[in-house]
């Protein structure tokens, strides 16, 4: 039974970047599906999983091919949680310069880790930056 | 005239250059990859180029998409040219404004806006 009373839980290690992030979005849009989150927070979620996934193989493992990244991920009706953890050295995010800073605006790139914190109502990188806890959390009521 | 490629449809008239997305989602980096250097040739094409990019069919899209557009934003105006975004669905033009990219780039409601805005 897929509905809001059962608890999703899953555990990957992902050795590709394409074939895991296309594994963990279908996987986590079903079962968000099914548990009746809506359009705006499977949007939400499957932008955030994008950006951690990318994160995790470009900056994290430096596309090296013997790292891989770990997921996890455990979904109930209230609340979608996941993890993702490379096997890089890890990073401080206070140390990403602001994208919407006036002197950032127009550099290309820097914009996942805000897209993420976002989108999502948690986002925790435990130490040393090479695990990123995030959450999204249905509005009570 | 039109040409396509497998992400993406180029359309000239009236001196500008539509841009369409055939692709719902702008978020594999291979697939963004390709559609950035579809969009520079188009682009290149032209000595002082205008541009409209059409959001209508994208439904989900990563920060990788919007490093290539701000490519292309460069791109153009490097030509002398001018970019135009249009037809941005509500969800993804948030993130336009959660990124504060609405500043960098000119956003109209609809295609017919955008190439009317053109100077």
């Amino acid at each position: 039974m897929s509905d809001s009373s059962t608890v999703f839980r899953r555990e990957h290690t992902l050795r590709d970047l394409r074939e895991g992030l296309a594994l963990v979005q279908d996987e986590a849009a079903q079962a968000l599906e099914a548990r009746g989150y809506d359009d705006g927070a499977r949007f939400a979620i499957r932008l955030a999983l994008e950006e951690a996934i990318v994160n995790a193989f470009r900056h994290g493992n430096k596309l090296d091919p013997a790292k891989v990244v770990f997921f996890r991920t455990q979904i109930d009706g209230q609340e979608a949680v996941f993890e993702v953890e490379d096997q890089g050295p890890g990073f401080d995010p206070e140390t990403i310069p602001d994208p919407t800073h006036d002197d950032n605006l127009e550099i290309p790139s820097g914009r996942g880790v805000m897209l993420i914190k976002a989108y999502m109502t948690e986002v925790e990188y435990r130490p040393p930056g090479n695990v990123l806890r995030m959450v999204w959390r249905k509005p009570k009521g | 005239m039109a040409a396509s490629s497998s992400h993406i449809s180029v359309r000239k008239s009236d001196g500008v250059i539509r841009i369409d997305f055939v692709d719902r989602n702008i978020l594999d980096e291979l697939n963004i990859h390709q559609i950035g250097e579809e969009m520079l040739k188009a682009v290149e094409s032209e000595f002082r180029p205008k541009v409209v990019i059409v959001f209508k069919n994208v439904e989900h899209l990563s920060s990788a998409a919007f490093g290539t557009l701000m490519k292309v934003n460069e791109r153009v105006k490097s030509r002398d040219g001018q970019l135009r975004l249009c037809e941005i669905p509500p969800r993804i033009l948030e993130a336009f404004m959660i990124t504060k990219l609405n500043r960098i780039f000119s956003i109209h409601d609809s295609y017919e806006l955008a190439s009317k805005s053109f100077t």
